[in-house]
C-alpha cells in the first residue's frame, strides 16, 4: 500500500483526469470499502487496463471500458482511482 | 418440495431464464429472513414439484448493497437444493470471481453461461467442459433469449436435484475471505478453458452510441424518443380504453342491472354503482397500463434506460437524484404506478424513496383529463393550451422543489457506478411476460384497494339514506362544509371540495363526481362551472388537484414497494401541504393584484 501511495503522489492522474481515447492501467483505488468492492466486482483492479470512451457533458458521468465490459461512473467517484497514463 | 435458487450478477439474463423456466406462472412471496417479496414459481420438473426463486442480481457476495444482503440472508435462512448460477458468458472474464465465491459456500451448483449468442458475436469461445471439469461443477452453455441450450441445461437440473444439497458453512463471511485463492483459480481456469479476443470489434453498439451518447444530440434524441413512445401508448391505448369501458358498461346494462334488481335498492347501488363501477374505472386502465409495461420493458432491455441515465445524471445529480431518476419521472407523465414501480432498478434504499417521494408530481393522464375539461370548460381556445403549459411547468417545479428539500433527509449513500449493457433487440416473447408479470402485479394491487376506496366514497356519499345522494346532508356533503374553513381561502367552494375528496381514489372520478353533485354532464356542467366559477378559482382548483394526494393507487404501490406507513404518511402530508400553500400563494396573489 504505501508503495502505491507514492506512486499514485508522483504521478497523480486519475481516472478522472483522462480524456475520451486515452488509455491508461489502474494503480490504486482509495474508495470506501462499499464502493471498492462494488468496483472490484466489476473488474476494477491494480494493474488492468481501462480506456477512456465518452464524458458527458456539464461534468456528468464518464463511460470506460475494462476488457469487454463498459461502466458508467460519476467523475467524483473515478477521482478515487488513480492511473498510469499508458 | 425442492428449492433452486436463481443467482447471478445483474443483467445476466436472470429473470428472462425465470421467466422461461416458470412460463410466467409466477408470484410474490416472502421469504424467513428477508423483508423483501421475492418472485417464485412452482413447476414440474422430471417427477418433483419444484420450487424456483428469482433473487436480485448482485455483484460480489461481500457487499454492502440491499440486493447483496437480501441475497446473503435468504441463502443464510432458505439453504436451496440447487444454485442454479447464470452467468454473462460476453463477460465471463470477470464474472467467473461470483462463481468461485459461491463455490465455497458448498452448495449443489448448476452454473449456465447464458448469452451464446452474443459471446459468439464477440468471438469468445469458452470450452464449458474443461472448464466443468477444472470446477468440478456442471456447466451449460445457453441463450436464454433464444433458448438454444434450454433443455440439456433443464435435464442437468433435474439430475443434480437428486442429489442432497451438501448445506452450507454458518460462517459465510470468514470462509470468503480466501479472495487471493481466488484469483489464482480465476486466472487458472481463464487461461485453460476461454478464450477472449484482445479488441472487441467496432460493433454496433458503438457505432450507435456515437450518435445516441453526442455531448449536444444525445439529450435532443433522447426527449425526441420518449416524446414518440408516449405519443404511441396513447395513441394506441386510447381506443383500448374506450372499448374497454363500453364493454363492462354493456355487462352492466344487459346482464348486471336486471340480474341485481331483485336485491335491497341500498345493496344494488353499493354493489354496482359502488364495487363495479370501482374496479370498471381500475379495468378501463389497464390497456394503457399493459402498453406501458410492453413498451417500459422495451426500452429496458435495449439497454437505452442506462444511456438515458448517463445523459441526464450530470442535471439530476444537483437535486439529490440520479440519472435514473430522470427516466422514472419522464414515466410518471403516463401514470405514476409504473413510474413507482420502476424505482427497482434503484439499489439504494434512501435514492428510491427520494425519488418515489418525487414521482408524484409528474402530471399524470388521469389529472390531465380533469385539466382538459376545465380549461375547454373556462378559458378561450387561444389561451387554453398555454394553461395546460403551465401547469405541466408547475409539476416540474414541484418536482425540483421537492427534490431539493428532501435530498439532506434521504441522502443517497449509493455511488453512481452502473454497467453500460450493448444494445439489444429483445424478443417478443420476452415482452409479452414480462408485461403480463406487471399488470397482474397492478391488477392485485390495485383493485383491493380501488374496492375499499369506492365502498367508502359511495357510502359518505349516500348516508344518511334519506337525503339526496353526495348532497349536502349526505355525510360527504357535511365533511365538504366542515372543510370549508380550509378551502375557502384557495377559492375552493363545497362542490369542488367533495370532488377533490373523490379525487383522492383516482384522479379521473373528480370530473365524474361533479357530474353528480351538479346533476349535470358533459357541455352542461362546463358551462355550469363557467357562470359559478372564475379563472382564478379554477386555476387554483386545478394547481390543487395537480400537487395533492396521489391517488389511491399510487399509494398503495408506494406502501408496497417502500413498506413504511411512516414515509406513505409523508407522502400524503407533504403533498397536501404543498398543494393548499402553492394553491393559496396563486389564489390570493391574483385577487391582491385585482384578477
Amino acid at each position: 500500500m504505501p508503495q502505491s501511495e507514492s506512486t499514485a503522489a508522483m504521478f497523480a492522474i486519475t481516472l478522472a483526469t483522462l480524456h475520451p481515447g486515452d488509455t491508461a492501467t489502474i494503480v490504486s483505488i482509495h474508495a470506501e470499502e462499499a464502493l471498492h468492492q462494488r468496483l472490484l466486482a466489476l473488474g476494477f483492479r491494480g494493474g488492468k487496463r481501462v480506456e477512456l470512451i465518452r464524458k458527458a457533458i456539464f461534468s456528468g458521468p464518464i463511460q470506460v471500458r475494462i476488457g469487454t465490459t463498459d461502466i458508467l461512473l460519476r467523475r467524483s467517484e473515478a477521482a478515487k482511482i488513480t492511473v498510469k497514463k499508458a | 418440495m425442492k428449492r433452486i435458487a436463481l443467482l447471478g450478477m445483474p443483467n445476466t439474463g436472470k429473470s428472462t431464464l425465470f421467466n422461461r423456466m416458470t412460463g410466467g406462472a409466477a408470484r410474490v412471496g416472502n421469504w424467513p429472513g428477508i423483508t423483501v417479496e421475492l418472485l417464485s414459481g412452482k413447476i414440474l420438473l422430471g417427477d418433483n414439484m419444484v420450487e424456483i426463486i428469482d433473487l436480485p442480481g448482485f455483484y460480489d457476495l461481500h457487499g454492502f448493497s440491499d440486493d447483496e444482503q437480501v441475497v446473503r440472508h435468504f441463502l443464510h435462512d432458505n439453504v436451496p437444493d440447487l444454485a442454479l448460477v447464470i452467468l454473462n458468458a460476453t463477460q465471463i472474464e470477470r464474472q467467473m470471481s461470483l462463481l468461485l465465491q459461491l463455490k465455497q459456500l458448498d452448495m449443489n451448483v448448476v452454473v449456465l453461461l447464458n448469452m451464446a449468442d452474443e459471446a459468439k458475436k464477440y468471438g469468445i469461445t469458452i470450452d464449458s467442459r474443461k472448464m466443468a471439469e477444472m470446477l468440478g461443477m456442471p456447466i451449460f452453455i445457453l441463450s436464454g433469449k433464444y433458448g438454444t441450450g434450454y433443455q440439456e441445461a433443464m435435464q442437468a437440473v433435474t439430475r443434480a436435484l437428486r442429489y442432497p444439497t451438501p448445506g452450507m458453512a454458518e460462517e459465510l463471511r470468514s470462509q470468503l475471505e480466501q479472495d487471493e485463492h481466488i484469483e489464482a483459480e480465476m486466472a487458472r481456469v481463464m487461461q485453460h478453458a476461454v478464450q477472449v479476443p484482445a479488441q472487441l470489434p467496432d460493433n454496433l453498439t458503438a457505432k450507435l452510441d456515437r450518435v445516441m451518447l453526442h455531448p449536444w444530440l444525445g439529450l435532443p434524441i433522447f426527449f425526441g424518443i420518449m416524446y414518440l413512445l408516449f405519443q404511441g401508448i396513447f395513441i394506441l391505448g386510447q381506443p383500448l380504453q374506450t372499448g374497454v369501458g363500453g364493454a363492462l358498461g354493456w355487462l352492466r346494462a344487459t346482464a348486471l342491472e336486471p340480474a341485481f334488481s331483485v336485491l335491497p335498492p341500498m345493496l344494488n347501488g353499493l354493489l354496482l354503482d359502488g364495487i363495479y363501477n370501482g374496479v370498471a374505472t381500475v379495468a378501463a386502465f389497464v390497456p394503457i397500463i399493459v402498453l406501458f409495461f410492453l413498451f417500459m420493458a422495451m426500452v429496458e432491455d435495449s439497454g437505452y434506460l442506462s444511456r438515458a441515465a448517463f445523459l441526464m445524471d450530470a442535471l439530476m445529480a444537483r437535486m439529490g437524484l440520479d440519472g435514473r431518476g430522470f427516466v422514472m419521472l419522464l414515466m410518471g407523465f403516463g401514470c405514476n404506478v409504473p413510474a413507482l414501480m420502476g424505482t427497482r432498478v434503484m439499489r439504494s434504499r434512501t435514492l428510491r424513496l427520494l425519488t418515489m417521494l418525487v414521482i408524484p408530481f409528474s402530471l399524470c393522464s388521469a389529472r390531465l383529463q380533469v385539466f382538459v375539461f376545465i380549461t375547454a370548460a373556462l378559458f378561450a381556445p387561444k389561451t387554453a393550451p398555454l394553461v395546460l403549459f403551465s401547469l405541466y411547468l408547475f409539476s416540474f417545479a414541484t418536482a425540483i422543489l421537492t427534490a431539493l428539500l428532501f435530498r439532506r433527509r434521504f441522502p443517497a449513500e449509493e455511488p453512481f457506478v452502473l454497467e453500460l449493457p450493448p444494445y439489444r433487440f429483445p424478443t417478443l416473447r420476452q415482452m409479452a411476460l414480462r408485461g403480463w408479470l406487471e399488470v397482474q402485479h397492478f391488477l392485485r394491487r390495485a383493485t383491493k384497494f380501488i374496492v375499499a376506496g369506492v365502498v367508502l366514497v359511495w357510502l359518505l356519499t349516500h348516508i344518511p339514506f334519506s337525503a339526496v345522494p353526495a348532497g349536502p346532508d349526505t355525510l360527504a356533503g357535511m365533511i365538504g362544509g366542515a372543510l370549508q374553513p380550509m378551502f375557502a381561502p384557495i377559492g375552493i367552494n363545497e362542490q369542488l371540495t367533495i370532488a377533490l375528496i373523490f379525487g383522492f381514489v383516482a384522479k379521473e372520478i373528480v370530473i365524474g363526481s361533479l357530474a353528480v353533485i351538479y346533476g349535470l354532464s358533459g357541455e352542461a356542467l362546463g358551462s355550469a362551472l363557467g357562470q359559478q366559477l372564475d379563472w382564478v378559482q379554477a386555476y387554483s382548483f386545478m394547481l390543487f388537484t395537480l400537487i395533492y394526494t396521489p391517488c389511491l393507487s399510487a399509494i398503495a404501490t408506494m406502501q408496497n414497494e417502500a413498506k413504511q406507513p411512516g414515509y406513505t404518511a409523508l407522502v400524503i402530508g407533504w403533498s397536501l401541504t404543498l398543494a393548499w400553500l402553492i394553491s393559496f400563494a396563486f389564489y390570493q396573489g391574483a385577487r391582491a393584484l385585482g384578477y
